[in-house]
């Protein structure tokens, strides 16, 4: 029998609906994968084995119940470490949370329980999400399947590196800049940041409440959609949740998969199709939009005139939003305290558990936010930055009116080796160039690998209007079903 | 140091007083402000809390709907405008009572703006101009322990309950309120019980400031006819309506005797002190706090659809002023006569006094008389003098019945206030109760007859007046529980006189 694991989530919920493979078996094999490898790739932060077990024997005493499966019962997924699980630590890959048990799970993970999915454990992340390379993670880098000098993408580094290193079939991320999409490119698996409101953001720890969006990682488009599913919709506890069903992402990935899309008209970005990528990221680019065209689709040039300013405008929103969000982390509740031997006051105590608790990129952006909001610079930087973002918001609109989807690649540069972007932040920064304006926007996109750089997975990006989700499935699917698969070595 | 103050009298011929009141109202919703966690008072510390009142890590807020519903109908009531699309807003600031150091709360988008309330100041008609009403969350309860002073400063450590953290709150704010001059003290205290009366006819909040569910910060500056007005100081922990007015005044007083003497005021937080009626300084404004104010991405803004305000604003009850010049009719009052009634609260206790069976005049006689007298007195408020309206009918009603004597049901209310139950036990109890039985009348007056032969015999010879004396041993022999009235003409009668 071949190996479990090498299975899409699609092929083990049949598996283990039909009886061919108990739950446990499946369970089993992720984790003996896991402890096989991760002491290398670093994916996972806390590995729940005993959690994954009793999960497992559950959905197999309800088949044996002969009660009614979900779509993914008996299906491993791995979490990023950003999502509360009700007694299973929550890091958001911070020191500041090292030893935090939450009393509650997300919304997320309810979900996940819900559709007897499996809970394998949590995935390493940059501290508090504000990353592209995990290496912001304060317990240290992932490292990437493909190449493990190099890193998986950030900053949900881990949930893809796992992904790309068989040690589970799904995962979950959250996508603020990137974070999904960007390490799915690197790692060359499926990333799909969900159109904003469309997946609930209660208990994901915020970085920034306006733009965090969490969403399905997987091997395949379809079975990204099949989670997308199990996790969406909407949530009474999330303020900002659409209340609207979820578009039929499943069917349109099988629609997709037959390969034909004929009459789909897609725009090229304009702006991020010339200068600003890696050659070897252009050149499977447009191999990828030649792969299109001969499906059927149209493929035209759009403008999107003010994406060039989404990059600045983001690291004013995201790090004034987070540096509200992070004041909570202050040792009085929860938490790590430090400093608290009787002869200090309560400031100096917040202040040394902030100080020690903190890495440096999350000081930087909270620094930085602070400063954006202050009186007398709120207009100049965090004003002026909703102004760019209602521009931005306005080119997505206007190239909708002219076409299905946008495509573009999904992150300038292929996986760079550990270290080296780490001492300019901007350098860093440039690595969401292409991501980020969905965010800004709030529409969904979707990375999908389109093919190979000097050995290295790179990711091709397709951006669809808000709550139409469906779209960019379809054109993701009929991509992979024409390129694909891409296979790292062997670890 | 001993300074002399200078009289107020003085001090308001010379100097215009302007004020402002901020006021925070805890509104009576089942449940908080962005949670589901119950908001009754009272509770073991740290037991109506949960990940999002606590601010845990992923945890979001989801505004309340009834607590906006209880604003607009405030707002509605305050004459204001009700924005048809409005936001939260985050207050940056770190204290361990502030669970995610930050407060939900409005800012530059309030949900009410620009309206007013119309009170009377010794039966003068004055207009307060509000600025805006909006929604906030409360904080929890900082507890210092260890110090003498249950302050911070000499404590060993804090605790802090979050029970009452995220507890909807609406605040409140007037526009500066000139011109009042040597009134500004009854205007402050007038606006106050007005807006409390308003809120408690709305059914938004049991507004009581001792547990501070109605909490009042009054701001207020000096200035020479003419200029420019002062610096402003806001003075806090005001917590009765006769600390409103106090508070304005000795801070009038105190503001003049810095700027007499030359001094600067300093724009800072002043706190009041009950026990003394002065205001001490908190903390200094000079170098003000940056809250780094900014739209709350958590909640989607708040877009009140125009029909369901035409709806709340309909079904408003009968404010306050309008039902007041309603009851005066219904109860035939002179202008004079309800004013005297305003000035002592009594309003609403004369009415269910009324509903509870007492006539106007016997209802109005008893809490303008003996109760307020009483009140006055003790020094509490008319509504706390520890008698209910519904007492006071059933005393009126003995009254009325002949079982007790004006002066026997004073006796009687005496021991009502004191707690001692409801009249008609209170009466029994203590057998206060009118001797009408007429067979031990006919035997005390039998009595005093036989013991006064001298002066029956007067009365016998046409002398009636007389009678005066033997209706006097019987009062005594009664202790007084008999009616004289009946006694006088039993006497009569006995001696076979007309009377």
């Amino acid at each position: 029998m071949t190996d479990l694991t090498s299975f899409s989530a699609a092929e083990l919920a049949g598996l283990v609906a039909r009886g061919e493979s108990s739950a446990v078996e499946v369970t089993q094999a992720h984790l003996d994968r896991i402890s096989a490898v991760d002491d290398r790739v670093h994916a996972f932060l806390h590995v729940d084995t005993e959690g994954a077990l009793d999960a497992a024997r559950d959905v197999d005493s309800r088949r044996a119940a002969g009660e009614p499966l979900g779509p993914l019962a008996g299906v491993p997924v791995a979490v990023k470490d950003v999502l509360t699980t009700k007694g299973v630590p929550t890091t958001a890959g911070s020191k500041i949370l090292a030893d935090w048990r939450p009393p509650y799970d997300s919304t997320i993970v309810r979900r996940l329980r819900a559709a007897g999915t499996v809970m394998l454990g949590k995935t390493n992340m940059d501290e508090f999400a504000m990353g592209s390379s995990t290496e912001y993670s304060a317990f240290g880098p992932t490292h990437n399947p493909w190449d493990l000098s190099r890193i998986p993408g950030g900053s949900g580094g881990g949930s893809s590196a796992a992904l790309a290193a068989y040690e589970t079939p799904l995962s979950i991320g959250s996508d603020t800049g990137g974070s999904i999409r960007q390490p799915g490119a690197v790692t060359g698996t499926v990333g799909v940041k969900p159109t904003y409101g469309g997946t609930s953001r209660y208990g994901l720890v915020a970085f920034s409440s306006s733009l965090d969006t969490p969403g399905p990682c997987a091997r395949t488009v379809l079975d990204a959609a099949l989670l997308h599913e199990a996790i969406g919709g909407h949530d009474p506890l999330d303020s900002t949740s659409i209340p609207a069903p979820v578009p039929d992402v499943v069917a349109a990935a099988r629609l997709g998969a037959s390969g034909d899309l004929t009459g789909v008209r897609l725009g090229v970005v304009r702006e991020f199709a010339g200068e600003g990528a890696e050659p070897g990221v252009l050149a499977a680019f447009r191999a990828a939009v030649e792969t299109l065209t001969k499906l059927g689709a149209e493929v035209v040039e759009v403008s999107c005139p003010h994406f060039q300013y989404a990059l600045p405008a983001y690291y004013l929103i995201a790090p004034s939003e987070c540096s509200s969000n992070l004041a909570r982390f202050d040792g009085v509740r929860f938490g790590l305290r430090v400093g608290d031997d009787g002869t200090r006051s309560l400031e100096e105590v917040m202040s040394a558990t902030r100080e020690a608790g903190f890495g440096p990129e999350v000081k930087r952006r909270v620094m930085l936010g602070t400063y954006a909001l202050s009186s007398g610079y709120y207009d100049a930087y965090y004003g002026q930055a909703q102004k760019v973002r209602t521009l931005i918001s306005r080119d997505f609109t206007t190239a909708f009116d002219q076409v299905d989807a946008l495509i573009s690649p999904t992150t300038p540069f292929v996986a760079f080796p550990v270290g080296a972007r780490t001492a300019d932040p901007y350098q860093m920064y440039l690595a969401d160039l292409f991501t980020i304006p969905s965010n800004l926007y709030g529409g969904p996109g979707i990375s999908v690998p389109c093919g190979l750089a000097d050995g290295l997975p790179v990711g091709l990006q397709v951006m669809a209007p808000t709550m139409a989700d469906d779209r960019m499935y379809r054109v993701a699917a009929a991509l992979e079903s024409a390129v694909g698969p891409f296979t790292p070595p062997a670890l | 140091m001993t300074t002399t103050l200078p009289a107020y009298d003085e001090v308001v011929a010379r100097y215009e007083p302007v004020i402002g009141l901020e006021t925070h109202v805890e509104l009576g919703t089942n449940t908080k402000m962005f949670c589901g966690c119950p908001t009754d008072f009272g509770g073991a510390p740290n037991t109506r809390v949960c990940p999002v009142c606590l601010g845990l890590p992923g945890s979001l807020p989801v505004a309340n709907r009834a607590a906006v519903e209880a604003t607009i109908r405030i707002g509605l009531a305050l004459n204001c405008s009700i924005a048809q699309w409005c936001r939260f807003a985050r207050k940056n600031y770190y204290y361990p009572d502030m669970p995610k150091n930050y407060q939900i709360s409005q800012y530059d988008e309030p949900l009410c703006v620009d309206g007013y309330l119309d009170v009377e100041v010794n039966g003068e008609p004055v207009r307060i101009s509000i600025e805006r009403v909006h929604m906030e969350e409360d904080t929890g309860k900082t507890l210092h322990v260890g110090g003498a002073t249950g302050r911070i400063h000499g404590a060993t450590e804090s605790l802090v309950d979050y029970n009452r953290a995220g507890i909807p709150l609406v605040e409140i704010v007037t526009k500066p309120i000139p011109g009042a001059g040597a009134m500004a003290p009854e205007v402050a205290r007038a606006y106050v019980t007005e807006l409390r009366d308003v809120l408690r006819s709305l059914g938004v909040s049991d507004v009581r400031m001792e547990e501070g569910s109605l909490r009042c910060d009054v701001n207020t500056s000096l200035n020479l006819p003419g200029e420019q007005w002062g610096t402003r100081t806001e003075t806090k922990n005001v917590n009765s309506l006769r600390s409103v007015e106090r508070a304005v005044r000795s801070e009038i007083i105190r503001q003049a005797s810095v700027l007499t003497a030359g001094g600067r005021i300093t724009q800072e937080t002043r706190h009041f002190h009950e026990d003394t009626g002065d205001t001490t300084s908190g903390r200094s404004k000079e170098t003000a706090t940056d809250y780094r104010y900014f739209p709350e991405p958590d909640l989607v803004p708040v877009a009140p659809d125009p029909t369901w305000v035409a709806e709340l604003k309909a079904a408003l009850p009968e404010l306050p002023r309008v039902h007041r010049r309603r009851l005066q009719q219904e109860w035939g009052l002179s202008d004079l006569d309800m004013q005297s009634i305003l000035n002592a609260g009594a309003v609403e206790l004369i009415e269910a006094t009324i509903a509870a069976g007492a006539t106007p005049t016997a209802a109005r006689k008893w809490w303008l008389g003996e109760l307020s007298r009483r009140a006055n007195e003790t020094g509490v408020e008319l509504a706390d003098i520890g008698a209910t309206p519904k007492q006071v009918a059933e005393l009126q009603g003995l009254v009325d019945a002949g079982k007790l004597t004006d002066k026997l049901a004073r006796t009687v209310l005496e021991h009502v206030v004191a707690g001692e139950g409801s009249p008609a036990k209170i009466m029994a109890d203590r057998k206060l109760e009118v001797v009408s039985d007429t067979g031990a009348l006919t035997a005390a007056v039998d009595e005093a007859i036989s013991a006064n032969p001298a002066i029956a015999d007067k009365v016998r010879g046409g002398k009636v007046a007389a009678a005066g004396a033997l209706v006097g041993a019987v009062m005594k022999t009664t202790r007084g529980q008999a009616d004289a009235k009946t006694v006088r003409e039993l006497i009569l009668e006995r001696l076979g006189v007309q009377g």
